[in-house]
């Protein structure tokens, strides 16, 4: 697909940009639903449902979502603790996504999991050092100076006592148990590690002792982490990259400082909007507030077109028929939705708001719709301006251009769309064509 | 509040204190449970007083006695015989009514109709056998003498109010029917179908989204201007508190160690334990600060509460004050402004200059 073409692209216009560890190309994850005598499949849930991505050595990347949106799925499906139903895995540029337990035995010591609850993850009946170091008997490693003192330097290095190798998880508070997860983690030094809530069970001071530790860690030892939370305060704190999902789809992946500064997608603007902010001061800026109606639909039948346009309170015609494609909007910015935030619109000439998007917007304050028409006019005219001064355009125009192929892709598939996804790409070629004549 | 004081005295109350004038007044309330292990001082004098028409947050982490404290405003530590499986002390008084020392089933006309409360799960708080507006109406009833039908529409009417879509609908759904924020919801309308006057929520939004939280809290601050009830909300996030609070009463191994109203709290904070939670909290509105400052250790066992100051194992200003003080001697609550009182050993000027040199620029 055009995708895969679009990171081959920016890794060359970026060649100083770190290795790519992990590439994640339309990976899909549907539970399928059985009913009746024969058990026939009578549909699926689809948890996970076409989502790109990679992962940079050294960096972290940090998955944010509501529940039900398929996050913890999909670090299930990209540690192969679950199997894709579609799509592609890469792990060091080795196609993992058919690899079989034996394929991927040699793999585990590179990809470790840390789990949600310490209380769920540890075998009550197992001794602290028996789990620590259950990696090494199992991938049969020996590590320098025997493995019992591996486990106490293992066990000293998250925080804990090398005297601790004799007790049993029910001695440890849920804090500790962690550190403990953490550490048969790290057993076989691994390069990739997938933290799914890594302390959303813990207190809040425990939650920051767990949150440096890994920060410590992944100095120490060059880890990188992919980190799912629900939690936006902390994901903001660790991570160098976001990616927001909703409903089985990446709507928005960018960098901290870009996403969080300037988000661009209307539920990821919804979302850090609903965080409540520990400082009291603030709370006369209640209109900064918007409100979403009601619940995440059901991932069994998803919206059509763009997932979101139930909820959304910029919801038009299109975003019924098409779906958005994640496109990179601003350099290192990629964002799946035609009416974008702080950011020029892509299907201008659809104005006409959906009954339920008049609704949503009802419950966000003036302000807030005033002001994001006036950023997203100032942004698309900066953008203009920007693009004009900047010399090298190749970064900038490939998108453009890709995207072009990418609107011409969806108009081919969609029959009710066609009429108004070409035009998506129409916008979007007249704006390279402005840019080449300025030149 | 004439008429308050007036109902204490018609009770005629042994009374080692008088009825105050606040809506809801706790005065030293001890919940000590007896276990195998030894005595489990859950919460251990502990003292506090709401308005109506206030939202009081209690803040701390688990295991600090934050629910033992509602769960004895309800009165629901009584099961099974006093002194055997829970040993209480200390008076609650609702409305110029003393709990503690009440008789049961006169807590239970109260329970539901001038107070309610709202769990953190509902899931496991409401009956997985019977209809959401089965569980409403039952609510009604006892402390209403009227119809089914009459009830029926007043449940539905509650769902309306508390914004559950098609409510003559789901009326008759179970409650596994509904989402996780509908359930809060639903649970909201039953705590309050008896407009009740003290509404206890303990972690409302604990086990919801973001978006959920932001919906519910919105629901708990106008049902409240609606109907002027007093709210003791009990949760362990400072940005929700942030969010509601009038006033915050921060909880420590079973004990208050700082209370003041909202800005207090959050601006001039004089315990190093609020400190320390307003250190270890990553801010979604700020760019990110190098580190997060963690409180060091473990909180404290409730059966072996540590000596002197309870939080002084782990207080990194231990050594200030002078002596053994911090070791053996328990803080008291002290003013330390109007209505801001703060339990610590080190002087406030001391306080002072920790906060304003060593800890503010950090957060």
């Amino acid at each position: 697909m055009s995708e895969t073409k679009k990171t081959d692209a920016d890794v060359t216009a970026a060649p100083d940009e770190r290795e790519i560890l992990l590439k994640v190309e339309g990976l899909q994850k549907h539970f399928p639903i059985r009913k009746g005598v024969l058990q026939r499949q009578v549909g699926a849930v689809k948890a996970v449902d076409g989502i790109d991505f990679e992962v940079r050595k050294g960096e972290t990347l940090g998955v944010v979502g509501e529940s039900g949106c398929g996050k913890s799925t999909m670090g299930r499906v990209i540690t192969r603790l679950q199997e894709p139903t579609g799509g592609s895995i890469h792990f060091e540029g080795q196609d993992i996504t058919r690899l079989n337990a034996a394929g991927m035995r040699p793999l585990r010591r590179d990809i470790q999991m840390i789990f949600q609850d310490p209380y769920g993850s540890l075998n009550p009946r197992h001794t602290i050092g028996g789990i620590v170091s259950a990696p090494f008997r199992l991938q049969d490693v020996e590590p320098e100076g025997g493995v019992k003192k591996e486990v106490q330097r293992l066990l000293e290095l998250v925080g804990l006592s090398p005297e601790h190798f004799n007790r049993y998880p029910h001695e440890f508070s849920g804090g500790q148990r962690q550190r403990i997860g953490i550490a048969r983690a790290l057993a076989l030094k691994p390069k990739l590690v997938v933290a799914d809530e890594p302390v959303s069970a813990l207190d809040v001071s425990i939650q920051a002792q767990v949150v440096n530790l890994m920060d410590d860690l992944q100095e120490e030892l060059g880890l990188t982490y992919v980190i799912i939370a629900h939690d936006l305060s902390v994901v903001r704190h660790v991570s160098d990259r976001i990616a927001v999902m909703y409903l089985g789809k990446i709507v928005e992946l960018a960098d901290r400082t870009a996403l969080y500064e300037a988000p661009m997608h209307p539920y990821t603007k919804a979302l850090m909007s609903a965080v409540p902010v520990p400082d009291p001061k603030r709370r006369g800026a209640k209109s900064e507030r918007i409100l979403l109606r009601g619940d995440v639909p059901s991932p069994i039948s998803p919206p059509s077109g763009c997932r979101f346009h139930t909820r959304c309170w910029k919801a038009t015609e299109i975003c019924r028929t098409t779906e958005p494609q994640l496109i990179e909007l601003r350099p290192g910015q990629r964002v799946a939705c035609h009416h974008p935030e702080n950011f020029e619109d892509q299907a201008p000439q659809d104005t006409v708001l959906l009954s339920v998007a008049k609704e949503a917007a009802s419950l966000v304050a003036e302000e807030v719709l005033a002001e994001s028409a006036a950023t997203s006019a100032a942004v698309a005219a900066e953008v203009e301006g920007s693009q004009e001064a900047e010399p090298s355009e190749t970064s900038a125009e490939k998108p453009a251009a890709e995207a072009t192929a990418d609107a011409e892709a969806t108009s081919a598939k969609t029959g009710p769309g066609a009429r108004t996804a070409p035009a998506t790409g129409v916008q979007e070629a007249k704006d390279d064509g402005q840019e080449s004549t300025d030149e | 509040m004439t008429e308050l004081s007036k109902t204490g005295a018609a009770l005629g109350e042994p009374a080692p204190g008088n009825a105050p004038d606040a809506f809801l007044a706790v005065r030293d309330l001890k919940v000590h449970f007896p276990t195998d292990d030894g005595l489990v001082k859950s919460v251990d004098g502990l003292s506090f007083q709401v308005e109506k028409g206030k939202t009081l947050c209690i803040v701390g982490e688990s295991g600090s006695g934050k629910s033992v404290t509602s769960l004895a405003i309800m009165g629901l530590h009584r099961l099974g015989a006093q002194g055997k499986h829970v040993q209480m002390s200390g008076e609650i008084w609702l409305d110029g009514k003393e709990l503690v020392s009440a008789d049961p089933d006169e807590v239970r006309r109260l329970r539901g109709r001038e107070m309610a409360m709202i769990f953190q799960d509902p899931l496991s708080a409401m009956h997985p056998y019977y209809t959401i507006g089965n569980q409403i109406v039952e609510a009604y009833r006892v402390h209403n003498d009227v119809s089914k039908k009459v009830a029926r529409k007043r449940a539905i009417e509650m769902l309306d109010r508390v914004g559950i879509p098609e409510p003559n609908k789901r009326v008759d759904g179970y409650p596994h029917e509904f989402s996780g924020g509908m359930r809060q919801r639903a649970m909201i309308a039953m705590a309050l179908v008896n407009n009740p006057e003290l509404l206890i929520a303990d972690e409302p939004t604990t086990a919801l989204d973001v978006t959920v939280q932001a919906q519910i809290l919105d629901l708990i601050r106008d049902l409240q201007k609606e109907f002027g009830s007093a709210v003791v909300l009990i949760t362990h996030d400072l940005g929700v508190v942030a969010e509601i609070a009038d006033d915050v009463l921060v909880m420590y191994g079973g004990r208050c160690v700082e209370r003041g109203s909202v800005d207090d709290v959050f601006e001039r904070p004089q315990h190093p334990y609020t400190w320390g939670l307003l250190g270890s909290m990553p801010r979604i509105d700020r760019e990110t600060s190098e580190r997060l400052i963690p409180v060091k250790g473990q909180p404290p066992s409730l059966i072996n509460v540590p000596s002197g100051c309870a939080f002084h194992p782990r207080c990194p200003y231990a050594d200030i004050p002078k002596g053994d003080v911090t070791r053996t001697v328990r803080p008291e609550l002290q003013q330390v402004g109007g209505g801001h009182f703060s339990a610590c050993h080190l002087s406030p000027e001391d306080r002072t200059r920790i906060w304003t040199e060593e800890i503010a620029p950090k957060l």
